[in-house]
């Protein structure tokens, strides 16, 4: 049961981060008046980066990876989370046994 | 007194179902980790210090060793600015609350705990005893599912054999889902796709993060624009 000090590192400068997005709100508490463009480019955070995080193992692993993928946005569309998950992950041992 | 203890029942009622709903994922969330060969300690102290399920998913999808800090801490905070407009929005709400109380209050302000928050006070005085009967429970249960979920993934081994390394594309397929917001998410989420998978192959982690990031942002502001253009043409016809 060891902590790597790196590791260490990194969780203390999420953490750090994390916190001053947390409390820059009690700061800008009425002052912060975004045009509808900003905003949506605000709303668009945080799927752009989940999508830019994931996108390699998507579209430039394999053609399994990329099936499941597929796969697992019909799914999203209709399952809650965790049915999801369950979804991907039966899709990509199939098609990784196939193809 | 008798408020302070009806406040600590209520934030308890409201808190607990979100509470049902995050266990599995923290026990994913444990193993996934493991499977990146983070130990349960390890686990523990990034859950305790950091406390954001999609920022922890996506460092650990990035995680390799050493950690590639200044990455990890980019996408971290990428992923968390919302919470600079969510803590702006419940601000003004926290009359009640001393600045000590705020300080460490919103150290723990999640999607889950503020939406409720949110809901709360339309009708009521938000007070500290409704916020960290919420708090308290819904962080210790994070923690506790993730360090167990570590634990046990550090005993089932390879995730990659039991297609598990796949699970955080699924997952993070399945968030954007909820974040879904019609023909603007439409362009981001292609937009931040080809950029960050053809950076990957041109340039390598962790650019493609940052690349892919950065043109989904532009899309959606331009996608938006020409909404914005849309409407105020509709209003003069």
């Amino acid at each position: 049961m060891s902590v790597d000090p790196i590791n260490f590192i990194a969780f203390l400068g999420m953490a750090i981060v994390t916190y001053g997005t947390r409390v820059a709100g009690l700061a800008l508490a009425g002052r912060l008046n975004l045009s509808p463009r900003a905003q949506a480019a605000f709303d668009a955070i945080p799927p752009a980066v989940l999508v830019a995080v994931i996108a390699p193992s998507a579209l430039a692993t394999g053609w399994a990876e990329t099936a499941a993928a597929a796969i697992t946005v019909l799914a999203a569309t209709r399952l809650p989370l965790l049915g999801v998950v369950a979804v991907g992950v039966l899709a990509v041992v199939g098609f990784r046994a196939v193809m | 007194m008798s408020t302070i203890r009806d406040d600590i029942r209520r934030g308890l009622n409201d808190i607990w179902p979100a509470m049902v709903a995050a266990a599995p994922i923290g026990l994913l969330f444990g193993a996934l980790a493991a499977g990146k060969g983070l130990s349960p300690l390890e686990v523990f102290l990034m859950s305790a210090m950091v406390f954001a399920g999609g920022a922890q998913f996506a460092a650990v999808e990035l995680w390799t060793t050493p950690a590639p800090v200044a990455a990890l801490v980019f996408s971290t905070l990428l992923i968390n600015a919302r919470h600079i407009l969510m803590g702006a929005s419940l601000a003004p709400k926290l009359d009640g609350f001393s600045r000590w109380q705020k300080l460490l209050g919103l150290a723990y302000m999640a999607d889950e705990n503020w939406a409720l928050a949110e809901k709360r006070a339309r009708t009521h005085r938000l007070t500290p005893a409704y916020w960290f009967a919420m708090v308290v429970p819904f962080v210790s249960a994070w923690l506790m599912t993730s360090t167990l979920g570590a634990s046990i993934g550090a005993v089932l081994g390879d995730p990659k054999r039991l297609g598990a390394d796949f699970a955080f594309t699924a997952l993070f397929i399945a968030l954007v889902a909820a974040f879904w917001k019609g023909r603007v998410t439409f362009w981001t989420v292609a937009a931040a796709g080809i950029a960050s998978a053809v950076t990957y192959r041109l340039a390598g982690p962790p650019w493609h993060v940052g690349a892919g990031a950065v043109c989904g942002l532009a899309a959606a502001w331009l996608a938006a624009g020409s909404d914005a253009r849309l409407v105020t043409e509709e209003a003069k016809a």
